[in-house]
């Protein structure tokens, strides 16, 4: 069974000078698997995918990935290692065109695979369209597509997410999710971070809470969809009775 | 007409050392946002470094080949003298307020300064004369050197290959997407440490080469030309829009064209102050520079 764990957290501290956002987290994620984290603004999710992409350094803890430990690692060998990121407010390189975008995600491999070149643009026609204009120039929803597709240039095995549908039209977000649900088929492992919370439940197959740094709650989606807490204050519907 | 003629071949020259000096700036402005204060000593230090090359090797080897041997060692070591001051004076620095990498910038530029005072003293030295052949081409009553053709030439080589390196490689990109956000880059997986060196290497290399040019060119090298030759070169680059590579090469030629033209209309003592009424004059109308570092999205 724990050969399945692809990463596994412990005990995870991160602070920033003498603020802590993440108070001694644990969790881990099997291969194949989607995970998804919820939590409120300023929850600590951001601090924790950042974290395990080796941005910031961890206070103590561990992260390890198919039993390597990342924490004293520096971000450019994780990425090697088969993790990448599709960060928070997408990240992408303005002045630099899409097809510049989508190539530095491919930065750690020796060459380019072209078939992932074009199975990213069958899951974003739009990008393909868009290629030689500058990222920068892009709709928000497509920025969103394209910092997705930047990511898993490098053909990830571990595909981290952070709120892929912050700031997009209804539209859109059915639409990213729909792809994320794509990508998750094709066998590659996610850990989804999301405020839209039953969007996220929907595709997730596991999932866990994350209130001020700790994790307050987890469980399979089912588990967590039908917990009266979760109902409440995460999907927004009130307490019967 | 003639006049006008002769100072452009003129501006061209000195506009095309301006340029590779002022690339130093401009690259590392782009990568760090530090304006890199001692770029313009280690250009002063690589024309000390050539001088001594030139000197052991003179009367050894034929021409050609002692300008090709002091050209491609000068840049070498230079380039080392880069690395050296980025892990010296700025990587400790790097997550410290930007105040303190400025004051480190001013102080390795003291550094470097005195240094090439303590080892070479004082008073100027002399590059000894026609390094170069002195062959002079009189194209209808505009001369040029040869000196200058070789300026002219290098200098246009170096440039394009820069911006072949820059738009079309692998590192040139990931160089560029530094430049926009680090953190995004290294989740690409690029090693943004070697990114920065290789900057370093590039620009000290390029500011190498205008080092010898200055001393070849005009023959006279002291211990405090970094200052002089440096802050033209860095008002280059603003003029160009620092951060901008394209930029820096434009500011370098019309800057040296513009000193060029003072020179010969109205008379060399103006050159300093009318430089900074142009600089004025460009930062009121355009205040990023001519081509203008294109704001980035979002810091
Ligand atoms: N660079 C920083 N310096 C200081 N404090 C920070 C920094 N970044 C985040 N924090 C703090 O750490 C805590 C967790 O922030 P984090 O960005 O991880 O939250 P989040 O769960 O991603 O929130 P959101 O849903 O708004 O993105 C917050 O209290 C935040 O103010
Ligand atoms: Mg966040």
């Amino acid at each position: 069974m724990s050969s399945d764990k692809l990463l596994v957290v412990e005990d995870l501290f991160v602070s920033y000078g003498s603020i802590e956002a993440v108070k001694g987290i644990s969790f881990s994620v099997n291969r194949g698997e989607l995970v998804t984290i919820l939590g409120a603004n300023g929850a600590g999710k951001t601090t924790t995918m950042r974290t395990i992409s080796g941005l910031i350094k961890a206070k103590s803890g561990s992260i390890r990935y198919k039993n390597i430990e990342l924490t004293s690692m520096p971000a450019h060998k994780i990425v090697a290692l088969g993790i990448s990121q599709a960060p928070e407010g997408r990240r992408v390189f303005g002045t630099l065109t899409v097809e510049e975008n989508l190539f530095l995600g491919a930065y750690t491999k020796e060459k380019l695979n072209k078939k992932v070149l074009s199975w990213i643009y069958e899951l974003f026609p739009r990008l393909k369209e868009r290629k030689n204009q500058l990222a920068g120039t892009l709709s928000g929803g497509e920025q969103q597509m394209l910092a997705i597709g930047r990511a898993l240039m490098s053909e990830p095995e571990l595909l981290l997410l952070d709120e892929p549908s912050l700031g997009l039209a209804p539209v859109l977000v059915k639409t990213i999710f729909d792809t994320i649900k794509q990508i998750k088929e094709e066998g590659t492992t996610i850990l989804l971070v999301e405020q839209n919370a039953k969007a996220a439940l929907k595709l997730a197959d596991r999932g866990y809470v994350l209130e001020v740094g700790k994790i307050v709650m987890e469980g399979t989606s089912k588990e967590l969809i039908s917990s009266p807490k979760i109902q409440e204050a995460y999907l927004g519907k009130k307490k019967a009775g | 007409m003639e006049i006008f003629l002769q100072q452009l071949v003129n501006g061209l020259t000195i506009g095309s050392i301006y340029a590779l000096v002022a690339l130093g700036y401009t690259m590392v402005y782009g990568v760090l946002k530090l304006i890199n204060f001692a770029h313009g000593d280690l250009v002063a230090l690589s024309a000390y470094i050539g001088l001594v090359i030139l000197m052991q090797l003179a009367g050894v080897l034929s021409p050609a080949l002692l300008i090709l041997i002091t050209f491609i060692s000068t840049m070498v070591i230079t380039a080392i003298g880069g690395i050296v001051l980025e892990r010296a004076a700025y990587r400790p620095l790097r997550r410290a307020p930007r105040l303190s990498a400025v004051v480190s910038a001013l102080g390795a530029s003291m550094v470097i300064e005195n240094g090439i005072m303590l080892i070479w003293g004082p008073m100027p030295k002399i590059y000894p004369a026609s390094v170069v052949p002195n062959i002079n081409f009189d194209l209808h009553g505009v001369y040029i050197s040869l000196m200058q053709i070789l300026v002219l030439v290098i200098s246009l080589v170096l440039m394009v290959a820069l911006y072949l390196f820059v738009n079309r490689t692998k590192l040139g990109t990931a160089m560029r997407a530094c430049a926009i956000d680090q953190d995004a880059a290294r989740l690409m997986g690029i090693d943004v440490d070697k990114v920065i060196v290789t900057t370093f290497v590039i620009g000290s290399a390029l500011g190498a080469v205008g080092g010898l040019f200055i001393g070849m060119y005009y023959r006279g090298i002291t211990f405090n030309m970094g200052w002089i030759y440096g802050l033209n070169a860095f008002v280059a680059a603003i003029i160009g829009g620092i951060g901008n590579i394209p930029g820096a090469m434009l500011g370098g030629m019309l800057l040296g064209i513009f000193n060029a033209f003072i020179s010969g209309y109205i008379s060399s003592s103006w050159s300093m102050a009318l430089t900074y009424v142009l600089l004025i004059i460009i930062m009121i109308f355009r205040p990023t520079g001519i081509l203008g570092e294109r704001v980035a999205e979002k810091v």
